[in-house]
């Protein structure tokens, strides 16, 4: 192989002496700033080996001289962020409902931290703004299923509805017409009595006897519901799973008996007190 | 340098064996952090294989491809950790063949969605997203609630499992489609389940529909992702790396 080295007379760059058939290659190095930049990485890789875990073995690795890591890094950036919350945090782990509304700035904080813990963990299901959907409660109004002070927020949000905590809020709707209760045709005479109740439909003297007997003990006589048993008021026109005829013989039907999970096994009792006092702010707190 | 570049390229045995050194090197590197996984998983309690309930939502979950859009791993982040819970563990899915870690996050992390929402929100989020979440971009998956769950080879999948590594044992696959039943039919008894396979979420889970379909056991497995161990209990200097 020639190796004879010539200047290449149009760009003025020296060949590398190479020569196949006559073609000749131009040596055209990288340039220098990318050569360098090259040198760079490799010098910090070297020093991130060394500072940083880096190398496995059989056994385990490198912790290098930093002795970096990540849940270490975790744990003091999560207790520096405590630390300063503290000094809010736990005048609301202290405080009862009252003493907080009544300190402005201690009743802010609350309310923003709920409102920022509502958007991670309600929101879902709640909406963002707490107007909730069908089948999910809306908290921005004062129709309340278990109740709308704070007391009963609270602990509706602590040990949630339905779920398999032992204190959460229990009660069961019979499934009337699937498990055999009422006749379909009983079941639509009393949906028309439901509905009557909110002057969306008319009411026959069967569905009135059937409501009696069956619906009073826990949505009452007057159809106005009990916050003791989650029953709903049938009279005031909301409905959660929605008001149309087949919609409230389904429920009827089939029983619909929602479920909330209890938040208390999640999050910590600050967290639990700020979410009840955000929701409680949402409208309809009473 | 050393050796002439020349040199190595005008000899093939050289090139070879040079060759052969290179791509060992990234063999290594790639198989080394293997050999140590006994020190990588976490010793913790209450990680057990996947009753045959949530094996198959799982395998609804991959056919469905929901990892292209959400993972399964919370990482040892603020924001994360604030969000999802604790950060993953590795322990937490050495059953899972493959795993779910996923790397695209268009939703959010599923690690800890397990008892987060009810049941019949998963059902009616999974029927029609928008109906609970108006901003989500999730596909909807009506057809689950239909499709009967085909469950046949239940207990051949669990033997299949044993042998890539998963413990189950003779008992859990001999009684695997009873334990299927088990776990969603409200008139069987679960007690043998339960003993089986701890803290398992029994129940009807789709409570729209008759029969065992593909949603109940979709989410019967979203119903327990990241609730079998109990974080709490861990001692900190067990979780240090």
């Amino acid at each position: 192989m020639p190796t004879k080295i010539e200047k290449d007379s149009i760009s003025g760059r020296d060949t590398t002496g190479h020569e196949w058939d006559g073609v000749k290659e131009l040596n055209t190095p990288l340039p220098t700033w990318w050569v360098y930049t090259f040198y760079a990485t490799i010098l910090f890789a070297i020093a991130y080996c060394v500072l940083y875990p880096a190398i496995p073995s059989l056994s385990g690795h490198t912790t290098g001289l930093l002795g970096y890591t990540n849940r270490a890094a975790l744990t003091q950036s999560l207790a520096e962020q405590n630390r300063e919350r503290a000094k809010f945090v736990d005048r609301i782990r202290a405080s009862s409902f009252d003493q907080i509304r009544k300190d402005p700035e201690l009743f802010n904080f609350a309310v923003s931290g709920g409102r920022s813990a509502f958007q991670t963990t309600c929101m879902q299901c709640h909406g963002a703004g707490g107007a909730g959907s069908t089948g999910f409660p809306n908290l921005a109004d004062d129709d309340w299923l278990w109740g709308g002070k704070i007391d009963q927020i609270h602990q509706t949000i602590q040990y949630g509805i339905r779920n398999s905590n032992d204190k959460s809020r229990n009660t069961l709707m019979p499934r009337f017409g699937a498990d055999g209760l009422l006749t379909s045709q009983q079941v639509g005479q009393v949906t028309d009595y439901v509905l009557s109740l909110s002057g969306k439909a008319k009411a026959t003297p069967e569905g009135a006897k059937i409501f009696q007997e069956q619906c009073v003990a826990c949505h009452q006589a007057d159809g106005k519901g009990n916050q003791e048993m989650g029953a709903p008021n049938l009279t005031d026109g909301l409905w959660l799973y929605g008001g149309s005829r087949d919609a409230v013989y389904r429920t009827i039907f089939y029983a619909r008996n929602g479920s909330m999970p209890a938040w208390g096994e999640r999050l910590d009792d600050a967290t639990i007190k700020m979410l009840a006092l955000y929701v409680h702010t949402l409208g309809g707190g009473k | 340098m050393f050796i002439r570049h020349e040199a190595i390229e005008k000899n093939a045995i050289l090139m070879l064996v040079l060759t052969l050194i290179t791509v060992s090197i990234g063999g290594i590197v790639q198989i080394i952090p293997l050999f140590t996984i006994e020190s990588t998983i976490e010793r913790v309690d209450g990680v057990r294989p996947y009753t045959p309930l949530e094996l198959m939502g799982r395998n609804i979950y991959v056919r469905e491809g929901c990892y292209l859009c959400h993972s399964q791993q919370i990482r040892p982040f603020k924001d994360e950790v604030e969000r999802y819970g604790h950060y993953s563990l590795a322990a937490e899915s050495m059953y899972d063949k493959p795993f779910q870690w996923g790397s695209k996050r268009t939703g959010p992390d599923l690690a800890r969605v397990g008892g987060r929402y009810s049941n019949d929100w998963h059902v009616q989020h999974l029927t029609s997203p928008r109906a609970v979440v108006p901003e989500s971009v999730m596909p909807a998956y009506p057809f689950l609630a239909e499709r009967k769950l085909e469950a046949r080879d239940i207990a051949r999948h669990l033997k299949s499992l044993r042998s890539v590594g998963v413990p189950y044992t003779d008992e859990m696959i001999d009684n695997a489609a009873a334990d299927l039943d088990a776990q969603v039919n409200p008139d069987a008894d679960p007690t043998a389940l339960l003993k089986r396979y701890p803290r398992a979420v029994v129940g009807k889970f789709n409570s729209q529909a008759e029969g065992v379909t593909e949603m109940d056991a979709l989410v019967a497995y979203l119903q327990m992702l990241g609730t079998l161990v109990r974080i709490s209990d861990i001692p900190p200097e067990r979780l240090r790396q």
